[in-house]
């Protein structure tokens, strides 16, 4: 009984102490500062996509207040919510953040499509934009019917254009697409099936059959879906997945002898989580992104200089410049941009959702802008309009070495002629479900 | 009728038509089968001895495949790493038993059930706090390279895994069947108080089934774990058992085999010859259907013991 009662004790203190402890890890204070949400996955089957990226969010925030004293001289605070990468535990955490902060959230990063889907009706009613960076509804990018919703610097339509452009020259021309087989393996989701309506279009266009292959949740067995590969033997193969999906789909193509280099991934499938544990299977995969890899910039050795050098580094120093903790990083500058043009506009103080909706639609971060941040080189510049929330942003696809992620072509732009079109008849679809009219004046 | 042509006619010409490639789905099918029959066996045998669900089989899967890499990691060669690790699922099957089976003795099944959902979940937090939550590569030198046989793609390592576990398996049916721990077993499965009361050790056979749960757990996350990477969504891979459970029946080790070939095999055909039909993906649920169309004919699955109780 007296063992039992210690035990019991202990278990209470140890849940104490667990509590303070979550309670320490949070950011967010009373002063007059900028409040960012951060819905984060540290934990459950996609943390390990998770904890780079919110450690590359919360070490840029860090760098702005150690190194520049916080945006435009207001310090920058912020609160994790764990969401196991769970939409309803997720939009639990935006409830219970929304009104944090001096002047409530300024923006909300909700780092998953089915989040987002879940946070676009509610943006308008708390005046919370959403910036869902390269994931998320892509008619978003369609500013006149979505108002609160931006997902520059590109989408997924766009991405899939531009695979099919990146095919092209290597084929040796758009002409030469004619008659080649073309297959997408898919996360069986809202997400993996984005690029269909698109590569479907294109299709009809250019005249090469597309070959659809599902792969439910989780992915983990998937040897189904590579027989059919192997029985069809496509020309390429383009892959929209998520976790553990990723790093099975590398096993299985290697186990069929597929060519790698004939293999594209979607930005979500080519980090260094999804090559490494496939070994010197993953040689040569390739994958489309928008920003470099590798921690080669002024802004790297910043972060190492003021975060890690300080001792207030968010993860491991060596992880610093990985793919996700680099998107994270952009990610948070982007959200950091579009505070910085609002206080341009309504002053020097914590800045609302409502505030940062006009700095994100404002937002133009020019390449001269981007070397003042110490980005030169790292990604394209990203201008966002009233009209155009996405930007148009131009894609590049990366090579997996067995070491590390190369760039292996230019920056390819989408076919926007193809894009937007459908872009536009999908905002006006949603508008009219919603009863929605477009903003005037908005072009 | 072009409808009922598509589900009833095509699929089977498109099999006559390509018969190699069809046996192709059939060996693949069999082989991951065999993966599938692994991941059972553990709750089987943990079935057996308790006559409880083992929620946390997923997690002790994924707790002995990260205990392994993590061993590796730190410079552990494969084979010392692969003797601790079994060291360590066994003395995870002592802490079981002294701190949470031993007070549960005699308690109702939804009481040993609900304390493998907090074993699942003390696991999984311990797992991450040593070992962290990144994806580990697993490479414990079996090759992996594919050939082909008369036409047919073979892969090194899908044979060696679908070896093992039916060594494994087979070694575990006679175990149990042959020993008089097994007989011991099915007794202490019966009635917990009735097995005391001649005298069987309780105890012990708790420790020995779940060290040999934990085995088989390594097992299963090698296997696995190889292809995926040692990540967290591991132990999702116990769903995956669940239907092969229905229907090869949660009391026979034999039956995990049976079931995990019947779906394996099945759903690979599912999936190639009707999946196009509707979408694809539905493998996964497919499984689930098989089992519950065996469950209208044989609720007790292929080869479970047949409960009748008096009322």
């Amino acid at each position: 009984m007296a063992i039992k009662r210690t035990f019991l004790t202990l278990l209470s203190a140890a849940v104490l102490a667990g509590s303070f402890a979550v309670g320490s890890t949070t950011k967010a204070g009373a002063e007059e500062a900028h409040f960012i949400p951060l819905l984060v996955y540290r934990s459950g089957p996609y943390a390990p996509n998770g904890i780079p990226i919110a450690n590359g969010f919360i070490d840029y925030f860090t760098l702005l207040n150690e190194r520049d004293g916080g945006i435009d001289g207001v310090k920058v605070t912020w609160e994790e919510c764990e969401t196991k990468y769970n939409t309803k535990v997720g939009v639990e955490c935006y409830e219970k953040l929304k009104n944090k902060g001096t002047a409530g959230a300024a923006l909300i990063n909700p780092y998953s499509t089915g989040i987002t889907y879940q946070l676009i009706p509610r943006a308008p009613v708390d005046k919370i934009p959403i910036l869902s960076m390269g994931y998320g509804q892509t008619a978003a990018a369609d500013g006149r019917i979505f108002k609160w919703v931006f997902n520059a610097p590109t989408t997924y339509w766009s991405q899939a254009s531009a695979f099919i452009k990146y095919v092209g020259q290597q084929e040796g021309g758009m002409g030469k697409l004619k008659g080649k087989k073309i297959a997408l393996v898919y996360h069986n989701s809202a997400y993996g099936k984005e690029p269909i309506p698109t590569l479907e279009a294109l299709s009809k266009k250019f005249g090469y059959d597309l070959k659809l292959l599902a792969v439910d949740h989780p992915g983990q067995e998937q040897k189904a879906t590579w027989l059919q590969i192997r029985r069809y033997k496509p020309d390429w193969t383009f892959m929209w997945g998520w976790g553990v999906m990723n790093q099975v789909a590398l096993k299985e193509a290697a186990a069929i002898n597929y060519p790698m280099d004939k293999f594209i991934g979607v930005w979500w499938s080519g980090t260094e989580s999804d090559v490494v544990p496939a070994g010197d299977d993953a040689v040569g995969y390739k994958a489309g992104t928008f920003h470099a890899p590798g921690a080669n910039t002024q802004l790297h050795k910043d972060v190492y200089k003021y975060v890690y050098g300080r001792g207030k580094g968010a993860g491991e120093k060596s992880r610093v410049g990985e793919v996700l903790w680099n998107r994270g990083m952009l990610n948070a500058l982007v959200s950091a941009e579009a505070i910085r043009t609002a206080m341009g506009k309504f002053g020097k103080k914590a800045m609302s959702g409502e505030q940062v909706r006009w700095g994100m639609e404002n937002l133009n971060l020019s390449k001269s802008r981007l070397k003042e941040v110490g980005l030169a080189g790292f990604t394209p510049p990203i201008k966002v309009t009233c009209a155009d929330h996405e930007g148009n942003g131009p894609v590049i696809i990366q090579q997996w070495t067995g070491k590390e992620w190369k760039f292996v072509s230019d920056w390819i732009s989408p076919m926007r002629e193809v894009v937007r079109p459908m872009i536009e008849a999908a905002a006006a679809k949603f508008g009219k479900e919603n009863n929605m009219t477009p903003r005037a004046n908005c072009m | 009728m072009e409808a009922l042509q598509a589900v009833f006619v095509l699929p089977f010409l498109d099999m006559a038509g390509e018969p190699l490639f069809f046996l192709e789905v059939i060996i693949g099918g069999l082989l991951t089968g065999v993966n599938y029959s692994l991941v059972a066996l553990g709750f089987v045998l943990i079935f057996k001895a308790s006559g409880v669900f083992n929620f946390s089989q997923g997690i002790m899967v994924l707790f002995a495949a990260l205990t392994l890499v993590g061993l590796m990691e730190r410079g552990v060669p494969v084979w010392l790493a692969l003797v601790l690790t079994v060291l360590a699922m066994i003395a995870l099957a002592f802490i079981v038993e002294r701190f949470m089976l031993r007070f549960l003795v005699n308690q109702d099944e939804i009481i040993l059930f609900m304390a493998t959902i907090g074993l699942a979940f003390l696991l999984e937090g311990v797992g991450e706090i040593a070992w962290g939550a990144d994806v580990k590569e697993l490479d414990i030198g079996i090759p992996d390279k594919s050939f082909e046989v008369g036409g047919i793609l073979l892969n090194e390592f899908d044979l060696f895994a679908a070896a093992t576990g039916t060594v494994l398996v087979v070694g575990l049916a006679v175990f149990f069947h042959k020993t008089p721990i097994g007989r011991a077993l099915r007794a202490v499965a019966d009635d917990h108080q009735a097995a005391l009361s001649v005298g069987i050790p309780l105890k012990t056979i708790w420790v020995v089934v779940w060290s040999v749960a934990g085995i088989v757990a390594l097992a299963a996350g090698i296997s696995w774990g190889a292809k995926s990477g040692v990540q967290f969504s591991l132990s999702l891979i116990a769903l995956k058992a669940l239907p092969v459970l229905l229907i090869g029946g949660f009391t026979s080790v034999p039956g995990a085999i049976i079931g995990g070939l019947i779906i394996g095999v099945g759903e690979k055909i599912a999936e190639i010859y009707w999946g196009p039909l509707v979408g694809g993906a539905i493998e996964n649920w497919f499984a689930y259907m098989l089992a519950l169309a065996f469950l209208l004919f044989r609720p007790q699955g292929l080869f479970g013991e047949r409960i009748i109780e008096r009322v």
